[in-house]
């Protein structure tokens, strides 16, 4: 199985380079060493959700919750910013409350036993209409937002942008928790079998719920980043947006049924479709053929998912046993 | 009790239903040899006979799921095949199973009449005279049920009458009830054995399948004993006594050879103190000595594998104490119960024990982690190193501890997860069941090495059914009956008959003795 997996993420990292070399090959300047880091500091918070996203996931679980969630931290942070709170707070602030509500979604499935993709599903309207109550429908724009406030993400750091930097930390982090902590294996576990997974003494449900509550704080780290990018704040930032984090999930080869992925795999799966967003205005084609795109792609990883599971079949010969 | 009307009638009628030299063998198994059985409409057989006797087997064919290898079956004098299912239904036979097997998402009168509901115009399902056959059925055996309600709120008792108003719904000759009364509360069973009779005087033709004599010699007029796939005995229950037949039950050869072993036991490693539970057990105690295999015996839901579940953690008992070694433990989570040194293997090792998808090396230290981490960080060396250790010692044979358990075969498989719990290093060990569904060879593996592992100073914890397994294995037997411990024999105590006797709720059987 991780041998299949390695190779799947060899073959989605060809996918990209290919996809790139052969738009470069028409538009030299698409690989021009700005362009890419462009690329991906603007793919940085789809990587930062994909990875919170791929916990869950792990868990067998779905956290539909994560863009919502995004939006009002982001309003959050920029409404401390107007009452001129320290940047720090404001980060540490906005981490924190997506913490909690992350939190919530883990406590709603872990002790109430309601399905996550209805419990996000929840969460997610609630806090949609949470950012209108605060911010009264209003818009914190450009004038009213620091510059400091604005600068952070974006001061080049050793040739990268800090939110670039920020996104290649949490991964080789999550690569630490995934691979190396017992919390990691332990989704693994869950995602793979919760009934023995409880009789090994793992708390599925403790589990679960600290994998939303991990989903939740990179939720909100994250929209500090993008309000202060994209220097606007407003009920309907990145509506939509959680189906682009599962599609990335999706590509990058995490099982929907969980237990299987990896964090190569999720950063991958997020630079792929980072890729074509920014290469096809470049190339000249039409923003909606890039939802075909990605939906396409989305199509062939399961295709290709479900082809592997159909071979990993029973093995019943002695000699198949020890080859295998 | 009803008194019954005079049966001057009970060997004049003619069967309903006649088996002639059935033989059923599956893959290294003999499940059925020769055997006959005849039905007789309103009257009640009871089928009895030991785990493993092929009770369910014969259910199996009768009800068209399996079709005999040879031998004849007649319905009404007429010979017949019951290829399927389907055939056997339209041939009046059904059977109310153990566990219903009826659709949850469904209302009571679609499960009743699934496949023959009423059509009105164009062809379609006529709700309305539905559900008016359906009240009705539900009327004639007295049940007061909603037509319309869902099955998945009803209990299981309810969920038996709607089986049975199926039953009455395909105008059912023979009724088959395996084992309806395992998962009935006291005064559904009463309501059961109400119904029966009801069923009796409309002609039906009952096969009664039970383990419970008292019910036996209630409901039944007449009896058949299978032994090891064999009808050994049958005839009219009047006749009868049931020292008769639990001597026809166990009666047997036992040809199994168990390993030879010299208990040593050491000082106790747990000790239970009145543990009980709402609804599922009351007052357990017994002590279990380092070194000793205990068997816990009984009938399927006398409670055994839900006072190990609680003794795991899985379960919080409402009062009682446990000690493992000279401490009191305090066990509130399965990892607690790990941390102290108990494991359990539960008897349903396909979905609860290997974790496919995951190496052999990470099944193997999954419970272990906080022992080969340090820090918070695992350390994959010292994992391999573990799961070497303990892999090897069970002779696993796999290309690498890297590969996906998933690629091994099931007996392999087995191996990693009792891998898994010995890299624990327990004090006690409960095996829930542990061969049951295995072949003869493989039990004989599983025996040789609970043999050992008592031999190494553990406590082994044994929960069975099979008679055989109990006698062969144990040093000492605790017998449970509706949730409570009825009796307790040690190895020179044991004989098959109080075994069957306690599981009964017969008497202790020591009484005979005493007296």
């Amino acid at each position: 199985m991780s041998r299949a997996l390695k190779s799947r993420e060899a073959l989605l990292g060809g996918a990209i380079l290919s996809m790139v070399a052969l738009i470069a090959i028409r538009f030299p300047q698409f690989v021009a060493p700005s362009n890419l880091v462009g690329t991906f500091n603007d793919t940085s918070p789809l990587i930062l959700l994909a990875l919170g996203e791929m916990a869950v996931i792990l868990a067998k679980c779905i956290d539909l919750s994560v863009a919502a969630n995004l939006a009002l931290c982001g309003m959050v942070a920029a409404m401390m910013n107007t009452m001129g709170i320290p940047l720090p707070l404001i980060i540490l602030a906005a981490t924190a409350l997506g913490a909690v509500v992350g939190m919530v979604n883990g406590l709603l499935v872990w002790k109430l036993d309601i399905p996550p993709i209805v419990v996000t599903l929840g969460t997610m309207t609630i806090t949609r209409g949470a950012i209108f109550l605060i911010s009264g429908g209003k818009w914190i724009n450009d004038q009213q937002l620091s510059e400091s406030f604005k600068d952070f993400p974006r001061s080049v750091v050793l040739g990268l942008p800090v939110m670039a930097w920020v996104a290649i930390v949490v991964a080789l982090a999550f690569a630490v928790l995934i691979g190396r902590t017992p919390f990691g294996r332990s989704l693994f576990a869950v995602g793979g079998n919760p009934n023995a997974a409880i009789y090994t003494g793992i708390n599925v449900g403790r589990t679960q719920a600290l994998a939303f509550t991990l989903a939740g704080a990179l939720a909100g780290l994250t929209g500090y980043l993008w309000i202060a990018r994209y220097a606007v704040a407003y009920v309907d930032i990145a509506n939509g947006f959680e189906l682009d984090v599962v599609a990335a999930c999706v590509i990058g080869g995490i099982s929907i049924a969980g237990g299987a992925g990896s964090v190569a795999g999720a950063v991958l799966g997020a630079l792929f479709l980072g890729v074509i967003k920014n290469a096809l205005p470049v190339v000249g084609i039409s923003p909606f053929w890039q939802m075909a795109i990605s939906g396409s792609a989305i199509l062939a990883a399961v295709a290709i998912n479900a082809r592997e599971r159909r071979r990993a079949g029973r093995v019943i010969l002695k000699t198949a046993e020890s080859r295998a | 009790m009803t008194v019954l009307p005079p049966r001057a009638d009970l060997q004049t009628t003619d069967p309903v239903l006649t088996l002639t030299g059935i033989s059923k063998s599956f893959p290294g198994v003999r499940a059925l040899h020769d055997v006959a059985l005849e039905l007789y409409p309103g009257q009640v057989t009871a089928l009895v006979g030991e785990n493993g006797a092929g009770k369910s087997t014969i259910v199996k064919i009768l009800t068209g799921i399996y079709q005999p290898d040879t031998g004849a079956i007649a319905v009404a004098g007429q010979q017949t095949h019951f290829s399927t299912a389907a055939a056997a239904e339209a041939a009046g036979v059904t059977a109310i199973h153990q566990e219903t097997v009826l659709f949850d998402e469904l209302t009571v009168a679609e499960n009743i009449f699934l496949g023959h509901a009423p059509r009105g115009r164009m062809g379609l399902i006529d709700w309305r005279a539905m559900n008016e056959a359906a009240r009705a059925l539900l009327a004639r055996i007295g049940a007061d049920l909603d037509p319309s309600a869902r099955l998945r709120d009803l209990g299981i008792a309810s969920k038996h009458l709607v089986s049975i108003a199926r039953a009455l719904s395909i105008d059912a000759r023979v009724v088959i009830m395996d084992e309806p009364t395992a998962a009935l509360s006291h005064k559904e069973i009463h309501e059961l054995y109400a119904l029966v009779e009801r069923l009796k005087a409309e002609g039906k033709a009952i096969l009664f399948i039970s383990h419970k004599f008292d019910e036996i010699f209630r409901i039944a007029d007449r009896w058949a004993v299978f032994r090891d796939g064999e009808l050994v005995g049958h005839g009219m229950m009047r006749d009868v006594h049931e020292a008769q037949l639990v001597r026809l039950m166990v009666g047997r050869s036992v040809d199994q050879i168990f390993p030879k072993r010299q208990p040593k036991l050491g000082p106790p490693a747990l000790t239970v103190a009145g543990y009980c539970h709402p609804t599922e057990f009351d007052d357990i105690r017994f002590t279990l000595h380092e070194g000793e295999i205990l068997g816990f015996y009984g009938l399927i839901g006398a409670g055994r594998s839900e006072v190990m579940q609680s003794l795991f953690g899985l379960t919080k008992p409402s009062k009682g104490a446990c000690r493992i070694g000279d401490r009191i433990a305090v066990i509130r989570s399965t990892a607690e119960a790990i941390a102290n040194g108990i494991v359990y293997v539960p008897e349903d090792r396909g979905t609860q024990g290997a974790i496919k998808g995951l190496p052999i090396f990470q099944n193997v230290t999954l419970p272990s982690l906080a022992r080969t981490s340090r820090k918070g960080f695992l350390r994959l060396a010292e994992e391999f190193r573990l799961a070497r250790e303990f892999t090897s010692r069970l002779d696993l044979r796999a290309a690498s501890l890297d590969q996906d358990v998933a690629l091994l075969s099931g007996g392999n498989q087995q191996k990693v997860v009792i891998a898994k719990w010995l890299a624990t290093k327990p004090r006690v060990i409960i095996l829930d069941e542990p061969t049951k569904g295995i072949d003869i060879g493989s039990k004989a593996a599983v025996h040789e090495f609970m043999a050992e592992l008592a031999g190494q100073g553990l406590a082994v914890i044994m929960v069975s059914s099979e008679i055989p397994e109990i006698m062969g294995m144990s040093d000492r037997v605790i017998v449970m009956r509706e949730g409570r411990m009825v009796a307790e024999y040690a190895r020179d105590e044991m004989t098959p008959e109080r075994l069957v006797r306690a599981a009964a709720g017969l008497g202790d059987g020591m009484e005979e003795d005493r007296a």
